[in-house]
């Protein structure tokens, strides 16, 4: 048994442990501490080999035909995944509080558990089909938690309208992945296995024609997964209904699989295919981070804001997918983490905000900064690192991203306005976000409140992940220098 | 020994029980069923352990035929009875309440053993590969389904059910009968091997032959419920007393299905009636996709919840028809061992649902979705196996539900990519999506729904018996689920 497949099956027994009667809270967080090291040491050990091939490789054949494989591994991209998963469970677990909803809270922590293995074992698997599965894995729990512990007279709409918008997605999905590994599968025999079904550099056995067909389906069931604009809309109510520890788990980790798909499986399995709709999808990114921006500046309430902010950054993700060079693809998998970690930074101050104030519009809100100076300084990294200020890692993988669009461009093409665009979103972050921060924490006390500062129970998460955002910042290179050596095909 | 003493064994058993009963007295009744579940249990160890000519076909006096197949069938319908007889101990309260408070009067003795003597009709079925047989066959699990769901007679839900089921199944039979008489006239046979040969050579009238199949689908399709000869079903699952509506919902779809595989099997592998018959299933699966899917959507009767769930499951597994004796070379398992897959899947997860249902039924007055309300305060262990049981139903990875569906979609894929019957998947797609809302009704009614009247706020009892059938059946639904190969050995 690999320490990979310990990671995933800690979080799968604990959830068990817990429906048969362990204590909830505990037992969570020490299996989110054992899952932080482990992670941590799996990161390690792919950082000292440099990220070339797979990892702690294992297989169990479970069906011969289709050649199904329960097989998980992990190389640089997917290592980066899963340090970003330890971590936001971690500090997600961390700041859940003793006893949600007035019960035991039982319900509350198995699928918290549930979202962490769904997440974990999708970015490990080596197999198409559980890599699907383990992320469908996740889709009850997210409907229960924001059903159950939600907040918002619109909470019962919102969770019914995250569970159907991905479960369609998933299925669109689903059919595309279907074709392809039908189309795929080398002659005798159907096969799961990603790479098994990689075709042979130079010999790929589609027609551009055929692939462009099959990337479609992909493109929108992993665009609805990662709310790849017409189809985000589900998102910023979904994450302003969610319990805190919800949002900073899908809008950190899980919202990555969408991207995390496209670049393990649609892309290098069907080239000509991405070819074909890169211009479509460069439009489309335009609509994240400027159309999805200006709705962002529009809002007046933290948690939609913030709901929207993610929508938004995913564009440059997307931006620095489409550059299809190992500086864009890498800048891509550094902005995947840095925005997870930033964004489940900033879903904690907010839901930490919300136990304390009993609303999150701007307008009723002013001068918290002196009664709660811890929330207000963590509030302020994080605004900046949204930002993209320089020092954080957002900056390093935005700054990537741009210059990949640029390298060995000989002229001015679509990719290079698009970008020229997309620079615009880095003013528009600003807007909305510093006037966030202005209208919560500074100016005047518009009405009396009661509020303190937050205890040690949020101080040790969000510490941890403002210093992980320094430290990527500063040295970008531990992650990029792993990263790229991955895509086989360049 | 010979396979047929199966069921020979199973109707003995079944008048062993009438026996019992009639010695019984005034005591009661609840060791007939247990006697009926453990001869049951005792049969299917027999079926696995002593009957197995493995990859060998037997025949007995050209009317009864032994193969993999057949042995797969009479296990399913082995294990749905004896199911059905834990969930009928269970309901007998119930039961008692629209009969007579009398154990003897009540009926509830016969009421074990009459889905004996239905079992011994599907298994004889799941044997029959001659028209006459078949029919014989599907007449017998009629008969005791006639009076299975009119059962409870001071119930005037389920004397209507009883009236209506009879009334359109005897109509329904009237079709098959018709239809096999036509394909008599049509090529001399009843034989359904020698009836693909008689179609294949083309010495045949091409319309004749097609009115006589789809005479013979009018008959079949009531069984297995698919549109349009569905209307029978949501009055009649929601009549019917619980254990009955479950053992409805999967023996005699199950049923249906083989029978449907059978006589379906020799009119596609017809090349000049290929194109009609398969053009016909097109239209009766998407119909039947669309109208199941979407009707279940506005239901507040968790009966007729399933019900249409049920039409909208037929749907989804006419969808390998097509594939059927076709050119195209499936790759994967075939549309036969898919079928049976998603069946033996089908049985654990609607068993499964249905066995919580009838213990939230005895405990709870009322069939509606409010009625499960509260669930995971009263009863966490409940309300989590019936959200394995809704999961699985509505095809969520790493349950059996899943593989079940993705099999099927993963035929008509292959097939669609040769024939271009695209429709037929988007439709299906389609129904699986609506299919995450309305079951998705049901986990929200468990878990977010806080309980209201005075009886949903007390902890529910779990009697033994029932406790290890629902956690045996909850954790074969997610094994099967992780591990597909198992399950599909038996098939294969």
């Amino acid at each position: 048994m690999t320490i990979i497949e310990f990671i995933i099956i800690i979080p799968v027994a604990v959830a068990v442990a817990i429906g048969c009667g362990a204590p909830a809270r505990g037992l969570s967080l020490l299996a989110a501490w054992a899952n932080l090291i482990f992670g941590a040491g799996v990161f390690a050990v792919i950082l000292a080999k440099g990220g070339e091939g797979m990892h702690f490789q294992s297989a169990r054949v479970l069906l011969d035909d289709p050649e199904l494989t329960l097989g998980f591994a992990v190389d640089g991209m997917s290592g980066v995944l899963v340090l970003l998963t330890v971590i936001v469970t971690f500090c997600a677990v961390s700041i859940s509080p003793e006893n949600p909803g007035k019960g035991s809270g039982r319900l509350y922590y198995i699928s918290l558990m549930l979202i962490a293995a769904g997440a974990l074992g999708a970015f490990c698997a080596t197999d198409l089909f559980f890599l699907y599965a383990f992320h469908e894995l996740a889709l009850i729990p997210t409907f229960l938690m924001i059903g159950i512990y939600g907040h918002g007279r619109e909470k019962v709409a919102t969770a019914w309208k995250i569970t159907i918008y991905l479960g369609v997605g998933s299925l669109i999905l689903l059919g595309g992945l279907i074709a392809l590994y039908v189309n795929l599968s080398p002659s005798g025999g159907l096969t799961f296995d990603i790479s098994k079904l990689a075709p042979a550099p130079g010999q790929h056995p589609l027609s551009a024609e055929v692939q462009k067909w099959i990337f479609l389906p992909l493109l929108i069931g992993f665009g609805i997964l990662v709310s790849l604009f017409p189809f985000h809309s589900w998102a910023a109510p979904a994450y302003a209904s969610a319990p805190a520890p919800v949002a900073m788990l899908h809008a950190g980790v899980l919202k990555k699989f969408g991207l995390y798909g496209l670049l393990r499986v649609a892309i290098p399995l069907l080239p000509e295919g991405f070819e074909a709709w890169k211009g479509l999808l460069l439009v489309l990114l335009l609509g994240n981070i400027l159309y999805v921006g200006l709705v962002t500046i529009s809002q007046r309430y933290l948690d939609r804001m913030l709901g929207h902010s993610s929508v938004m950054h995913m564009g440059y993700i997307f931006l620095g997918i489409v550059c299809c060079n190992s500086i864009g693809w890498g800048g891509a998998v550094l902005m995947m983490f840095a925005h997870g970690i930033s964004i489940a930074l900033l879903f904690a101050l907010c839901g930490s905000l919300r136990e304390r104030l009993d609303t999150l519009e701007f307008s009723r809100l002013g001068g918290l900064g002196g009664s709660m100076p811890f929330l207000a300084v963590a509030f302020g990294f994080a605004a900046f690192a949204s930002i993209g200020l320089p020092g954080f890692a957002n900056f390093a993988s935005e700054i990537t991203i741009f210059f990949a669009a640029f390298n060995d461009a000989g002229e001015i093409g679509p990719l290079q306005v698009a970008t020229i665009l997309a620079l615009w979103g880095v003013v528009i972050s600003a807007v909305y976000m510093l006037r966030a921060y202005r209208k919560i924490f500074q100016g005047e006390c518009i009405r009396e409140l009661q509020v303190s500062d937050p205890g040690q129970a949020l101080k040790l998460p969000v510490v941890l992940m403002i210093v992980i955002l320094l430290l990527t910042g500063f040295f970008p290179n531990i992650i990029l220098k792993i990263v790229p050596n991955l895509f086989g095909i360049l | 020994m010979l396979p047929y003493y199966l069921e020979i064994c199973v109707v003995v058993l079944g008048v062993l029980m009438l026996c019992m009963e009639l010695f019984s007295g005034r005591r009661s009744r609840g060791n007939i069923a247990l006697v009926g579940a453990a001869g049951l249990g005792l049969i299917l160890a027999l079926l696995i352990f002593a009957v197995c000519p493995a990859g060998e076909e037997l025949q007995y006096w050209g009317i009864y035929y032994y193969d993999k197949w057949a042995a797969f069938y009479k296990g399913l319908a082995l294990l749905a009875t004896l199911l059905v007889l834990v969930m009928a101990r269970e309901f007998a309260p119930v039961f008692k309440h629209y009969t007579s408070q009398d154990e003897e009067k009540s009926g509830v003795g016969e009421f074990y053993c009459l889905p004996i003597f239905v079992c011994a009709g599907l298994m004889w079925m799941a044997s029959a590969k001659d028209l006459i047989t078949i029919f014989v066959s599907l007449e017998l699990v009629a008969m005791g389904f006639y009076v299975l769901v009119a059962f409870m007679r001071r119930n005037v839900g389920s004397l209507e059910a009883g009236v209506k089921y009879l009334v359109l199944g005897a109509l329904s039979t009237g079709f098959l009968v018709y239809g096999i008489a036509w394909t008599f006239g049509v090529s001399g046979t009843f034989r359904l091997e020698e009836l693909g040969d008689v179609l294949a050579s083309g010495d045949i009238s091409g319309r004749a032959a097609m009115f006589a199949f789809a005479l013979l689908i009018v008959g079949i399709g009531f069984k297995i419920a698919v549109v349009p000869f569905q209307i029978w079903v949501p009055d009649v699952y929601q009549g019917a007393a619980m254990p009955v509506t479950a053992y409805l919902s999967v023996a005699s779809k199950a049923a249906g299905f083989i029978v449907l595989l059978r006589v379906v099997d020799p009119f596609l592998a017809s090349p000049s009636l290929r194109d009609p018959v398969v053009c016909l299933m097109v239209f009766v699966t998407c119909a039947t996709l669309i109208y199941g899917n979407l009707a279940a959507i506005s239901q507040k009767n968790i009966k007729r919840l399933l019900a249409y769930s049920s039409i909208a499951h037929a749907g989804f597994l006419l969808m390998a028809l097509p594939a059927l004796s076709g050119s195209v070379t499936i790759s994967g398992p075939g549309p036969e061992a898919a079928i049976a897959f998603y069946l033996a899947g089908y049985l654990l997860m609607t068993m499964l649902c249905f066995l919580v249902l009838t213990l939230v039924r005895v405990a709870t007055d009322g069939e509606d979705l409010a009625a499960l309300e509260g669930l995971s305060k009263r009863a966490p262990f409940l309300a989590f196996a019936m959200l394995v049981g809704v999961a699985s139903l509505a095809g969520i990875p790493l349950t059996v539900g899943f593989f079940g569906k993705f099999f099927l979609f993963n035929i008509a894929i292959q097939n669609a990519m040769h024939s271009g019957l695209w429709v037929v998947v988007f439709v299906a797609v389609l129904g699986a999506a609506t299919g995450f809302y309305y079951y998705f009704k049901i986990i929200k009614a468990m878990y977010w729904e806080v309980a209201v009247s005075e009886d949903q706020v007390t902890q529910l009892k779990v009697g033994r018996v029932a406790m290890v059938s629902i956690l045996v059946l909850m954790i074969a639904v997610l094994f099967f689920g992780i591990f597909p190969a198992s399950l599909l050995g038996l098939t294969l």
